[in-house]
């Protein structure tokens, strides 16, 4: 069936190379190699689906007409956020993304592989000056596969079972961590300021104890609210011989206090707010920081770029190589760990994106998107009926909207504010019920006024 | 060690047999900049506008926000980063990545277990449209009816393909499709009742990944070792290693080796048999495309890699995606959500009875679920068909040139091997001191991709393990061969010229001299405290 098939993709498709070859190995056919798999465990059936190749043209229009029936974000006024957010991605990060060299690059070594290695260190050292952490792992998968490391990494530095978790958390996110650490964990959960939604320093105080491996502290919190009790936190997860791991949105962090400033162990997070794009959530890049001590270090569970020196005196080598001895490459089942191809290119695009925008910009971006949800959320809380913020106190670029006293549901503000091509917030009734009607709203640097005001003004439609 | 930069290779070439270095002779030298980091570039005060002005109306509003906050949750100094302009620091990436061997630099064969291939750049062009880039993984399902047919199709191509019922896209990358298997298995026997079952038996020939995984997800781990002979495993050492603690098996197949383990069927009847489940690692895939099935096999559950043999590219080291297929039996374990069709319309369905939740954020790897169906798009199942007959009959031909090479062996020389084979130079290291790590980086010299040695446990001494898929020519594999002979003669004649290598690359190899990691500088801010002076 495929003799005399010339494929685009595979240059030895050009006639007479496959005779030729197959003389070479000394086979009549490729399919004696074959043979290898015994006969009953070949498949000799034909396979239901499309059988002949298609030409590039006929692709791009049959895949183009297929993603045509998506209506996007450029469609929509989107208000969407809760762990994928509509930042503005500068058309930089996408050039040097889309550059051929780091795009297709994969395994190669220091010698030949120096640039993309100095360039996942830049994104290394940006994001620890960001998080005034001196050691930041290269990527790992996204935020909640982060999190998910660091609290291996608190389990194998204290040996305690109890981790400690806030109740306020992405239920989504609490349930990967049941995967990753259910094995390894009991679980305890702090109650929440139900004014504030910040942490219940009482209970948390009563709940860690020389049992407790972790604290792990959301800032800001999955409902978009600034935990700002971080130093007493952290004063009471040590007193008790305790790790405080941060989960931190790094976009935020050009004004609220990094994890280094309130002597966080472990920091973690999702960069995908640093100029990656939505992409149906599928940008992600997870970030992985600590303190520069052997036992945090030598527990990190994935590759780092480090600097070596090499035969050449004063020469600098970027590379991995430090590091494999203590990752599944190195270890097996030793390790532990469960990242391996992770998200190096959308390190480089965050690195351009931090390096862009430099300090002043991380602190502009910071404060945009302080003022622009406060904005939101003032004037949204000001329409009759409608409560927001739900939790008193700073937010950061998300809050919580109640329109229980409109008699409206979430889900049926939302369809109204559809029909007015308004993306709504995360309906969140059903993971929070004791929140009313409750939908958690997005608003970001990259929303104008303007579209601000649009939505405001159909939220009082629709909730009249 | 002294350094020969720019050794002269020509009278090497003159003296010997080796006509074959004009097809070697790439004219490389590697682009070298002397580049310093964005931070020694760094003028205080650039600045770029890149975000738009808060609106007067806006802050008039709600004032200093960030003032309001209380001291402890401020941050109290502004990042030391570097601060530049815009084509300051375009510059600088573009050196970066001339500075790096893609796969589309040239040469790229020599990365065995990664099936390097071409990533087509429609493809690229496809996922990053904005019908896919502004996409919120949260809109109602009416408006992204578009994504979740293509990942719906992927699903049907992945089913068919690997023999099983249904798909998830969530896993991020192989070793976390392994991850996925692990936790699936955890739920399984836990629903049985069955949590005393807490040991996954593996191969030392397979992927890290599968030991790593099952190890993260609680299991104790149990490696088989391949037999010197058939490099299999053995139904004797399988029977030996099941019991009744026996959760599953976690196995690569093919071998990471190229060796296709002829009993697999039975192994996982006997896994079957001991009420285990049996877990395929088909990374290996590229070369047994509509070839074989996992799921005739017998297995319940596998991943795929995207990024490997669906052509997604490896972006420096991802973002990748490790599809999981399963049996019916196992589709209720899987993450959600997943996508259906009613045959009107697309939806996700999180309402799966046993599920194990999720292992990642929202609905996994969406833009390299559309890269990868433009692919088997663009090949159709006799194009797939055709790509695994190239990737062996490449492989196949490789082995053969390759085994002219002096100094050189392959392990389990008395198997035919299919996507990959691991090669050893341990006789060379013995007749002239150059191991294997030399020869690599003096394969760098000659400006083709250097070569994957081998996961560990390393059976094999000196190993060597390229894979030449079908995106690379005869031509390509010839000159893989004829840098493989020069470097040989080079070991035999003058082996401190490979023991110096590399001389064209970008820098030199690396020493490692440290006793513990923290000495190791992972940021520059701990370069900047550990050498004042630069």
């Amino acid at each position: 069936m495929s003799a005399g098939l010339v494929h685009r993709y595979i240059p030895n498709t050009a006639p007479g190379v496959r005779e030729q070859m197959l003389a070479e190995i000394g086979v009549g056919s490729v399919d004696e190699i074959y043979e290898e798999i015994p006969a009953e465990l070949r498949f000799a059936g034909r396979l239901d689906l499309q059988q002949e190749p298609r030409s590039e043209a006929d692709v791009a229009r049959e895949i183009t007409a297929i993603l045509g029936k998506n209506r996007t974000t450029d469609d929509l006024l989107s208000f969407l956020g809760a762990g994928c957010w509509p930042h503005y991605a500068p058309a930089l990060v996408a050039e040097v993304m889309g550059r051929s060299e780091f795009l297709t690059a994969y395994g190669g070594i220091e010698v030949n592989d120096h640039g993309r290695f100095l360039a996942v260190f830049e994104y290394q050292s940006m994001m620890g000056d960001l998080l005034e952490m001196d050691v930041v792992a290269a990527a790992v998968y996204d935020g909640t596969t982060a999190s998910g490391d660091a609290i291996h990494m608190a389990s194998r530095i204290t040996g305690r079972k109890e981790l400690v978790l806030p109740r306020l958390m992405d239920p989504d996110r609490l349930s990967a961590l049941l995967n990753y650490n259910g094995p390894w964990f009991d679980t305890v959960f702090v109650d929440f300021d139900p004014a504030t939604g910040q942490m219940d320093l009482a209970d948390l105080a009563a709940k860690v104890s020389d049992r407790t491996a972790a604290v792990f502290l959301e800032n800001p919190t999955y409902l978009g609210t600034i935990e700002t009790q971080v130093q007493e936190i952290s004063r009471i997860a040590h007193a008790a011989g305790a790790l405080l791991i941060a989960n931190v949105n790094p976009a935020s962090l050009g004004v609220l206090a990094p994890p280094g400033q309130y002597d966080a162990d472990i920091a973690c997070g999702d960069g995908q707010p640093l100029g990656l794009p939505m992409s149906c959530g599928g940008a992600r890049l997870g970030v992985l920081a600590c303190k520069n001590e052997v036992r945090f270090v030598h527990t990190l569970p994935m590759t780092m770029v480090g600097i070596l020196p090499t035969t050449v005196p004063g020469e600098r080598a970027y590379t991995w190589h430090a590091l494999f001895d203590r990752i599944f490459y190195g270890e097996r089942e030793a390790a532990r760990s469960f990242s391996g191809t992770s998200s190096f290119l959308n390190a480089i695009g965050a690195g351009v994106y931090m390096a862009l925008l430099g300090p002043s910009g991380m602190v502009e971006l910071g404060r945009s998107n302080m003022q622009k949800a406060a904005y939101a959320a003032a004037r949204i809380g000001a329409i009759e009926g409608v409560k927001a913020p739900v939790f008193a106190g700073p937010h950061f670029n998300e809050f919580v909207v109640d329109f229980a006293a409109t008699g409206k549901s979430a889900a049926q503000v939302n369809a109204a504010l559809l029909e007015r091509g308004i993306l709504g917030g995360k309906d969140v009734s059903a993971e929070f019920p004791a929140l009313g009607a409750a939908s958690l709203f997005c608003v970001t640097e990259n929303h104008t006024q303007s579209e601000i005001d649009r939505l405001v003004d159909a939220i009082a439609q629709v909730t009249r | 060690m002294t350094h020969i930069d720019e050794p002269a290779d020509e009278p090497i070439a003159a003296a010997g047999r080796y006509l074959e270095y004009q097809a070697i002779d790439t004219g490389y030298r590697a682009v070298r900049w002397h580049e310093k980091t964005l931070y020694e570039q760094s003028r205080p005060g650039s600045t770029n506008a890149i975000l738009p002005p808060v609106e007067p109306g806006i802050a008039a509003l709600v004032g200093d926000v960030v003032a309001a906050l209380p001291v402890a949750a401020r941050r109290a100094r502004p990042p030391e980063m570097p601060e530049l302009s815009e084509p300051e620091i375009l510059r600088h990436y573009i050196r970066c990545s001339q500075m790096t061997y893609g796969y589309d630099s040239g040469n790229s064969m020599g990365l065995g277990t990664c099936t390097m291939k071409y990533s087509p750049r429609i493809n690229e062009q496809l996922a990053a449209s904005p019908k896919v880039k502004a996409l919120h993984p949260l809109q109602p399902e009416e408006t992204i009816q578009g994504i979740l047919e293509i990942m719906y199709g992927m699903r049907n191509w992945l089913c068919e393909l690997g023999g099983m019922d249904e798909v998830t896209f969530q896993p991020r990358g192989g070793g976390h499709g392994a991850f996925t298997d692990a936790c699936m298995i955890r739920a399984y026997h836990h629903a049985r009742g069955d949590d005393h079952r807490d040991e996954i038996i593996t191969c030392a020939v397979s992927h890290p990944c599968n030991p790593a995984t099952a190890s993260a997800a609680g299991f104790k781990v149990i490696s088989l070792y391949p037999d010197e002979i058939t490099g299999e495993l053995g139904i004797d050492a399988l029977k030996a290693a099941i019991s009744d603690r026996t959760a599953g098996i976690m196995m690569t197949a093919p071998y990471d080796t190229g060796v296709f383990d002829s009993q697999i069927a039975e192994y996982a009847r006997l896994v079957h048999e001991a009420g285990g489940v049996v877990s395929l690692d088909q990374a290996n895939f590229n070369g047994v495309m509509t070839r074989m099935r996992a799921g005739d096999l017998g297995a319940d559950m596998v991943h795929f890699n995207l990024h490997k043999t669906f052509s997604t590219p490896h972006g420096s080291y991802g973002p990748g995606a490790g599809a999981v297929a399963v049996k019916k039996a196992f589709r209720d374990f899987l993450p959600v959500p997943v996508v259906e069709f009613d045959g009107t319309k697309y939806r996700l369905n999180s309402d799966l009875p046993h599920t194990i939740g999720k292992i990642g954020t929202f609905m996994g790897m969406v833009p390299n679920v559309v890269k990868a169906y433009a692919w088997v798009l663009s090949m159709g199942a006799d194009g797939l068909r055709e790509a695994s007959e190239w990737a062996v009959i490449n492989n196949n031909y490789l082995i053969k040139k390759l085994l002219e090479v002096r100094g050189l062996d392959i392990s389990w020389p008395n198997r035919r091997k299919l996507q990959e084979a691991r090669f050893s130079l341990a006789k060379l290291h013995d007749e002239t001191g150059v191991g294997t790590l030399d020869f690599n980086y003096r394969l760098a010299d000659f400006g083709v991709q250097t070569y994957f040695e081998s996961h560990v446990p390393r059976i094999v001494p000196e190993p060597v393990t390229p894979e030449p898929t079908e995106s690379i020519s005869k031509e390509d594999v010839d000159q893989f061969v004829a840098a493989f002979h020069h470097i040989s003669a080079e070991a035999y004649s003058n082996p401190e010229i490979v023991l110096t290598a590399p001389h064209r690359s970008i820098v030199h190899r690396e020493i490692h001299d440290y006793e513990n990691l923290t000495q190791v500088p992972f940021t520059w801010r701990v370069w900047k405290r550990t050498h004042p002076d630069g």
